[in-house]
């Protein structure tokens, strides 16, 4: 199949960029084709719902139902910003609400639970404390417990100490988060060598000017990353505030959008918004999409850490 | 190592020996560090677990009040046949789920390792996108598009002229489920498998070369051993996700009314039971069972390839 006596130095001249180090064992033209036509269609795939959230997302309820240009095409109606208009003012401009408290659980429980993350790394990684190995270890071993299977008894608490139907009732559980910290250890273990601390113990640093000035700065791209997971975690959580919140002026959007798809798939034509429902998804999905673009770097290279020693 | 000028002591004694001492001085500030997380950890952890095998071992009846009953719920869910069958549900999905997410998240990583062009970058991130959507929303987009009143399918099925079929039927929506989570979860587990392929050193690939390895003979003996502990780690991932399974279905259940019961999965049973029929004892122990099962299932899996895991 090679088209050159000298595969490596052909290799070495076509391939540009960071390929240059790794040149091809084959430079098998065909087989380059059949997989790009895969990742075409995989791309296709991938992309197909969230072209049609495009396009539903600009219809009337009338228009999704029997549109000129089918579902995967727009309508003759272009209705996004009547669309949007009403899921300013519905009930009361709700949706809105719904957006707002999404922001608040999923940063207040991201940063809270990085914050915890970030220090308990530290500790696991930099101090030989008393119960260090047997408490990691029973951190491994929660990573395994189903988040799910913490809802009901924390519904049941909380339920006591009247916390349900509170913003706590989905912020202090998002605390929570043992794969955080376990990132965040095997990040710091490699990235801040432990001479560097001990140099400034020596010039008289204490331990909390020791972490803050000389190890967090170096964890940055930990941070970034560990902030994210969690902040689309919480963005993302479906179970906890279903449970906890019963208050409409509460809802995350996730449970929101649901309620109105229940709402619609019951109604008569008064409580019909399908057109919200599409409309609603697809503007709560554009943050975190854009979110996710622009920090490329730090999540791709972020996503490995627990999984490379 | 690193030199930072103005940390540099003039007189360095032996680092190990004073290391050891300086460790040991100030070994009590890591639970300084620790405390925050660890009061969390009891908090939201630990005591709702023991709380809910609490309330596994208990009643609560209308005229006794809370009343201990020793494993009696626990036997009821295991000769109950909505839980049990719920169980045998999601076990199926584990059993289809995980090799199909995680085999095209490797073969799309393999791919994406190998070849950089535009359109491998572009479908890089197209294939990571669904995971930045909310399950719920994933999950609503589907239902729309599986619906025979909104869907693209009843269309190409006129066209060719015979009755498509219905996508939220009791007969398809197994695999209507598996097409959603394949959908959100493969682009995941392909970056975490990407980002572990690419910092091989490509030193290796040039031994391969030389020894006149092809393409496939690298992925398959080189590439995926060495990524073996990311792979471990998805599929850890995978299985917790799966036997927790309970958006989707509860999302389209009301689309698929006949097809999803309250029962679908063990979860789904477990929140039903506890909020439309307030039975939380019972609910409690079928969390309890379902968490307990979960968790043997990922140390069994995680033991079986210790020498491969990344956890250490």
């Amino acid at each position: 199949m090679t088209t050159s006596p000298l595969p490596l130095i052909d290799d070495a001249i076509t391939e540009s960029g960071p390929r240059k180090k790794r040149p091809d064992v084959l430079p098998g033209e065909r087989k380059q084709v059949g997989m790009h036509i895969l990742l075409t269609i995989a791309a296709l795939y991938f992309l197909l719902p969230i072209w049609w959230l495009v396009v539903a997302g600009t219809k009337s309820t009338q228009g999704l139902f029997n549109g000129t240009g089918g579902p995967l095409w727009f309508d003759q109606n272009f209705a996004l910003f009547d669309n949007i208009a009403q899921l300013a003012t519905y009930n009361g401009g709700i949706y809105v609400r719904w957006l707002g408290n999404s922001f608040l659980y999923a940063f207040a429980g991201g940063v809270g639970a990085t914050v915890l993350a970030v220090l308990a790394g530290y500790a696991f990684a930099k101090y030989r404390f008393r119960g260090r190995s047997i408490s990691f270890m029973v951190l491994l071993a929660s990573v395994m417990v189903p988040a799910t299977a913490l809802v009901i008894p924390t519904y049941v608490l909380f339920n006591n100490l009247g916390l349900t139907n509170t913003v706590w009732a989905v912020i202090l559980p998002s605390l929570l988060s043992p794969f955080g910290v376990y990132l965040m250890r095997v990040y710091i273990q490699d990235a801040i060598p432990d001479e560097l601390l001990d140099a400034a113990r020596v010039d008289g640093s204490g331990e909390f000017r020791t972490f803050a000035t000389i190890a967090l700065p170096l964890m940055r791209p930990a941070i970034v990353t560990v902030l994210l997971l969690s902040v689309v975690g919480g963005w993302n959580n479906y179970f906890l505030p279903l449970a906890m919140l019963s208050d409409q002026t509460l809802l995350p959007v996730t449970v929101g959008l649901n309620t109105w798809q229940v709402q619609s798939n019951s109604a008569t034509a008064g409580g019909l918004v399908w057109n919200l429902v599409t409309s609603g998804s697809l503007v709560s999905v554009i943050p975190l999409i854009i979110a996710f673009l622009l920090l490329q770097k730090y999540w791709q290279g972020g996503l490995s850490m627990g999984s490379i020693k | 190592m690193s030199t930072t000028p103005q940390l540099q002591h003039p007189v360095r004694p032996p680092t190990v020996k004073r290391g050891a001492s300086l460790e040991r001085k100030h070994a009590r500030f890591g639970w300084v560090f620790l405390a925050p997380f660890a009061i969390v950890f009891l908090v939201f952890l630990v005591l709702p677990l023991v709380y809910a095998f609490w309330m596994s071992l208990h009643t609560n009846t209308l005229a006794g009040g809370e009343q201990f009953a020793g494993l009696a719920n626990y036997v009821k869910a295991f000769t109950d046949e909505r839980f049990l069958s719920g169980m045998v549900r999601v076990a199926a999905f584990a059993v289809v789920f995980v090799p199909l997410q995680i085999g095209l998240a490797l073969v799309f990583a393999l791919i994406l390792d190998d070849i950089r062009t535009r359109l491998s970058r572009f479908t890089r991130l197209l294939i990571f996108v669904p995971y930045a959507i909310p399950g719920v929303i994933g999950a609503l987009m589907w239902g729309f598009l599986y619906s025979p009143s909104f869907g693209p399918l009843v269309t190409v099925f006129e066209f060719l002229n015979t009755q498509a079929p219905d996508l939220l039927s009791r007969d398809s929506i197994f695999w209507s489920l598996t097409n959603i989570v394949t959908w959100q979860w493969t682009g995941y587990y392909m970056i975490i498998i990407y980002a572990s392929l690419q910092s091989i050193d490509p030193a290796i690939y040039e031994a391969a070369r030389i020894d006149g390895a092809t393409k496939l003979q690298t992925a398959l003996h080189i590439k995926v051993p060495i990524v073996a502990s990311s792979l471990v780690l998805t599929v850890v991932f995978s299985l917790i996700g799966t036997l927790q399974f309970f958006t989707e279905p509860q999302v389209l259940a009301p689309l698929a009314g006949n097809a999803i019961d309250a029962a679908y999965t063990p979860n789904l049973y477990a929140y039903n039971l506890a909020f439309s029929y307030q039975q939380f004892n019972y609910a409690s122990a079928i969390s309890f069972a379902l968490g307990l099962m979960v968790f043997l299932a990922s140390i069994i899996f995680l033991i079986a390839t210790r020498k491969k895991s990344g956890l250490r």
